[in-house]
């Protein structure tokens, strides 16, 4: 929850460098441009925003709040972005707003956490799973997922639908690694044995 | 490689985050083992149907424009609040970019602790070291390979003592970065089991007993003894890991500025008179004999 304050202390010499030098703002010029260089840099990803967003809150219009209010932070921060990896760096803001948007709406959801234990106890793979698995269609899938607990749906949505690397991962979800790549075995294992309990009943 | 390290590494092996030598044993091993094989059809067959699920979700047309506009308006706002209160309000701005900065400080004070951070350091250490192609720097299992080539590189010299013997061969050793400073590690192995030993100066404790710590699966012995700071991490059982490091304490203890050889060791002298016969040599500060 702490990873993005030092982020404001950029604003604060922000606000400094107005008071020392008034010509800069009475030009206008870095303010406009800054909003530009924002909008070019950050508004591409909107549909990743989105998508991580969609599956956090498992809600349409919620999705769309926390993604409005996530590039409202965005840009109050922008100072703080350096070039680099600019999507990694607006899904950072955009998990850290749905964490902040899910506790204060569904604190229990937060509260519930995972006994790993209890979940996912060893289970023989077999082939016929195999098979069952290569069924589950879309409807399925998505009840899984949404299913899951959000610490572990997040590494998910982060590896699977948006391609990204542990080490990008780490980044935007601030976790060590090694935990990036435990929780996505347990987060699989989890899926796995939901569908092939659900898929089972069905035939 | 065991079954159950395989499927620990299974996941990192399918995202491509192995390195080539733990991709290759994985392989390996599935080619011998139809369990695991087919664990790894599982995961396959998992992977595809869900990256080929169609579920992500795209946001609908109107967002782009209710976005880019309430970014619009947060940009106006914010240069407009800049211009006005500039003069009559340049006190309370000041104040308030006080108050910002001890707020933006004051999580770093009470975020976790120094102990925390460090242990989650140690623990990415030596998740890292196995997974990217990083394990040692220097490949060895000759104490007289490993502790010249720490030469020049720390500012201490480190005690690198050979347990082979003792069923903890040594494998290599990598330089580190941990606690803000660079550390030296120690790779040993324990049938398939990766020990990282990191150790550094640490005068604030000089010396001190042990303590475990476990957390993410992985178990972490730290002592401090002759002013270095060690800490042993690995996911071998606490029991076997505590053998590990008595060892390692025994051939360190008494002997600052010496390194001891369990090698050397006069025919297997009793346990507790062990660790005063062994044979020293000089390991000290750039000491000649090295």
């Amino acid at each position: 929850m702490h990873d993005m304050q030092p982020a404001t202390l950029p604003s604060v010499s922000d606000q400094l460098m107005h008071r020392t030098f008034p010509v800069m703002r009475a030009t206008r010029l870095p303010e406009h441009d800054k909003l530009a260089r924002f909008e070019q840099a950050v508004l591409p990803h909107l549909a990743a925003a989105y998508n991580l967003a969609r599956w956090l809150t498992r809600d349409e219009h919620d999705a769309e709040d926390v993604v409005q209010d996530a590039y409202v932070r965005a840009l109050t921060f922008f100072d703080s972005f350096h070039g680099g990896d600019s999507r990694a760096w607006l899904l950072t803001i955009v998990r850290h707003t749905c964490y902040t948007w899910l506790q204060r709406h569904r604190g229990h959801e937060l509260a519930t956490a995972f006994d790993d234990e209890l979940h996912s106890g060893e289970r023989e793979a077999s082939n016929p799973e195999t098979l069952l698995l290569q069924r589950a269609n879309q409807q399925l899938l998505r009840e899984a997922l949404e299913a899951l607990p959000v610490e572990y749906r997040e590494v998910v949505v982060l590896r699977e639908l948006e391609g990204l690397s542990y080490k990008e991962i780490a980044g935007v979800a601030g976790l060590p690694l090694g935990t990036v790549m435990s929780r996505l075995a347990r987060a699989r294992k989890r899926l796995q044995a939901w569908l092939v309990d659900r898929l089972q009943r069905e035939v | 490689m065991s079954c159950q390290e395989t499927q620990a590494l299974l996941d990192g092996y399918v995202d491509g985050e192995l390195d080539l030598v733990r991709s290759v044993e994985v392989e390996r091993h599935m080619q011998d083992c139809q369990a695991c094989a087919q664990v790894y059809k599982n995961h396959q067959a998992l992977r595809s149907a869900i990256t080929g699920g169609d579920l992500y979700f795209s946001p609908p047309a109107h967002l782009h424009k209710r976005v880019r506009a309430a970014a619009r308006n947060a940009h106006h706002a914010e240069t407009r609040t800049r211009v006005w209160p500039w003069h009559g309000l340049s006190t309370a701005a000041s104040l308030a970019a006080v108050a910002l900065l001890v707020w933006s400080l004051v999580p770093m004070l009470t975020g976790p602790s120094a102990h925390d951070r460090l242990t989650r350091e140690l623990i990415a250490g030596h998740v890292r070291s196995l997974m990217a192609n990083h394990l040692t720097d220097v490949v060895s299992s000759d104490q007289h390979t490993v502790k010249p080539w720490f030469e020049g590189k720390l500012d201490f010299s480190p005690p690198v003592i050979d347990l082979t013997e003792q069923g903890f061969p040594l494998v290599g050793a990598r330089l580190d970065y941990l606690d803000n400073r660079p550390v030296a590690a120690l790779v040993y192995q324990r049938q398939h089991h990766v020990i990282n030993l990191f150790l550094w100066p640490s005068p604030h404790d000089a010396e001190k007993g042990e303590q475990t710590v476990t957390q993410q699966g992985y178990h972490l012995l730290h002592w401090a003894n002759a002013g270095l700071s060690y800490w042993a991490v690995s996911n071998l059982n606490v029991g076997e890991l505590q053998a590990f490091v008595q060892r390692v304490q025994q051939a360190t203890q008494n002997t600052p500025g010496t390194s001891t050889s369990f090698r050397q060791n006069p025919r297997g002298a009793s346990q507790s008179g062990a660790a005063r016969e062994y044979a020293r040599e000089p390991w000290g500060w750039r000491s000649p004999a090295g």
